[in-house]
């Protein structure tokens, strides 16, 4: 498309845009849509379907659709329904919370070593590197066994290993905006240097950071759930990875109780994986210009 | 000599690195709640305060951090990461006796998600709208989206409960007698099922970059000009392209290392498979502190080989890399 073309166009803003060619991609739309009805089923759901994921409510291994428990029940003949029901708060609650601690240090950690350069860069990026060396769900593990498995304690341990991705990614757009002239420009007419990080260069650096940050959510999700398998949870609460940890030695007699929690998991994470392409399609500018 | 210097200056980088996980080691056990006199008195059965005290002088934890990490870092020296109270044996020896199990594991997972993931893409990449190339989008979406200990037990349930091809859990069948090969073939035959799980996040992620680096090889001048010149096609996409297509999938297999070896916790959990992961398992579950340390410096020092061995590759086969520094 030539400049004369583009200027004749009515300028529009620019998340319409992004709207726009989000909307194209059809998969990321559908994928919005299901998410959308997983969280109001993790919101609402336990108030719509009041059965306690503790109660045991009937006979071990009761298959599903008999017995009026759509899903059947598991080895301690809990609602394997309501399992999942308040299975979904716990998971999207701590997949969302430590995806936010990782992008909140992750953000960090890349804008100041991608701004200031020198010395502090090399430390940051370095701290990085090691970060990296250390195998996540390990390090998580040794943190909520040493430190005890509260919800707080599990989103702070995804979040403190899973942010080395997001620093980097910053750290990149930092590096190559800083040398733009609108910031020069910004400089040149007194802006601190607070101001510059955070008001003139992260806005222009976010589309990747939101692409990433999506992709985070999926898999701070799939990390909870991973802990929980272990047994490496709250007690008190309900999630997808527990269920499948502790019903996982009757999958001979119950494959079933098994399968539909880790399906919840796997369609959960792919709607957000889906939403993650479309946000890169919708955020990628070199895409837009096609 | 470059390459010498590069490769000191890389072990040099190691050792720094190893330190560092050894100093957060320590941190994490001088901060945590309850110390090995707790574990020592618990296992008594309760003592007062004088005898925690004096357990505390034993073992010099009545000592200021500096020196407690001073002298921390001079046991892991002499090999000593200390003696589990739980397994009542000394920590090097549980985790040497499981790191075989692991290695074995990681890295077949690692070459096998790199030779599969490679062909796929490569496959994909000469048809790009073909059946191939959707299918290697589709495992793509399947691998970053189903938790690896979900995929193994649904393989588990298929290939090992359903149609009884594979061994349900272990690494081998204490029953069968043999020699060397019997055994290796037995071992094989229990890795199979945990090795596809864990190659199985892995494939995904290396057939999409081998697709995506194929493609823009095959679109490149020096192809265009081999195909021009009139060689086979077949050589070269597997001689020409290929060759630069794979360095960047096995950089980002390399990246992928410290990712490997949390996979395989899990894969180790549903598979009881007797390596590290499943030691770690067990001894958070019985707070074994200094067992899990050991394990997590282990496994940092698996990742930093693992990352060498990468760079290693890289620079067989891409000759540009030779010689150069760091």
């Amino acid at each position: 498309m030539s400049n004369e073309v583009m200027t004749t166009v009515r300028a529009r803003s620019p998340l319409a845009e992004a709207w726009d060619m989000f909307v194209r991609n059809h998969a990321a739309v559908a994928a919005l849509i299901v998410l959308f009805l997983i969280t109001i089923g993790a919101v609402a759901g336990p108030y719509l379907y009041p059965t306690d994921p503790f109660d045991m409510v009937w006979s071990p291994f009761s298959p599903p659709g008999e017995h009026g428990f759509l899903l059947g029940t598991d080895y301690l003949g809990r609602d394997l329904l309501a399992m999942i029901i308040n299975g979904a708060r716990v998971s999207l609650l701590i997949g969302l919370a430590a995806a936010m601690v990782s992008i909140f240090i992750g953000v960090t950690i890349g804008a100041v070593a991608g701004f200031y350069r020198g010395w502090v860069e090399e430390v940051l990026m370095r701290t990085t590197e090691f970060f990296q060396v250390l195998p996540t769900l390990l390090f998580s593990m040794v943190l909520v066994a040493l430190f005890g498995a509260s919800l707080a304690m599990i989103t702070f341990a995804i979040g403190v290993v899973s942010w080395t991705a997001v620093a980097r990614i910053t750290r990149a757009e930092f590096l190559r905006i800083r040398e733009l002239e609108f910031v020069i420009a910004s400089r040149a007419s007194g802006a601190g240097n607070a101001k510059l990080m955070f008001t003139v260069i992260l806005p222009n650096a976010m589309p990747p950071i939101i692409v990433q940050s999506a992709l985070m959510v999926g898999t701070a999700i799939l990390f909870e759930a991973g802990l929980s398998f272990l047994g490496l949870t709250d007690p008190n609460v309900v999630s997808w990875g527990q269920i499948i940890g502790s019903n996982r030695q009757y999958i001979l007699d119950a494959s079933y109780t098994v399968t539909f929690p880790g399906l919840a998991i796997f369609i959960t994470v792919l709607c957000i994986s889906l939403i993650g392409d479309g946000l890169n399609d919708a955020l990628n500018p070199k895409l837009r210009q096609r | 000599m470059r390459v010498l210097q590069s490769l000191l200056i890389r072990i040099f980088y190691a050792v720094v690195l190893l330190t560092a996980v050894l100093i957060l080691n320590f941190s994490l056990m001088y901060l945590a709640p309850g110390d090995v006199a707790d574990t020592i008195s618990q296992s008594m059965g309760g003592a007062d305060k004088e005898v925690l005290d004096q357990i505390r002088a034993d073992y010099g934890l009545d000592q200021p951090f500096p020196v407690q990490l001073g002298r921390y870092v001079g046991r892991i020296l002499h090999f000593d990461l200390g003696y589990s109270f739980f397994y009542n044996d000394p920590v090097t020896k549980l985790i040497l006796e499981r790191l075989p199990a692991t290695l074995l594991l990681v890295f077949t997972a690692q070459i096998l998600a790199l030779v599969v993931g490679v062909v796929l893409g490569v496959i994909s990449a000469r048809q790009p709208n073909g059946i191939a190339s959707h299918f290697v989008t589709m495992l793509a979406l399947f691998g970053y989206s189903a938790p690896v200990f979900w995929t193994g037990i649904l393989l588990l349930i298929v290939f090992s409960l359903k149609i009884p091809w594979f061994p349900v859990a272990g690494m081998q069948d204490v029953t069968i007698e043999g020699g060397f090969v019997v055994h290796a073939l037995d071992v094989l035959r229990h890795l199979v099922l945990p090795a596809i799980t864990l190659a199985s996040i892995f494939l995904a992620l290396y057939s999409r970059l081998a697709r995506a680096t194929m493609l823009e090889t095959l679109g490149s001048d020096y192809v265009r000009t081999a195909k021009a010149k009139g060689l086979a096609e077949r050589h070269v996409v597997y001689k020409h392209a290929l060759k630069n297509a794979l360095s960047p999938v096995v950089t980002l297999a390399g990246l992928q290392f410290s990712a490997v070896v949390s996979g395989a916790v899990l894969v180790e959990a549903v598979f009881s498979w007797p390596g590290l992961g499943t030691l770690a398992f067990q001894s958070i579950i019985a707070r074994d502190t200094p067992t899990i340390l050991g394990i997590l410096f282990f496994s940092a020092l698996v990742v930093i080989v693992g990352n060498l061995l990468t760079d290693l590759v890289l620079r067989m086969i891409d000759p540009r890399l030779r010689g150069r520094g760091a």
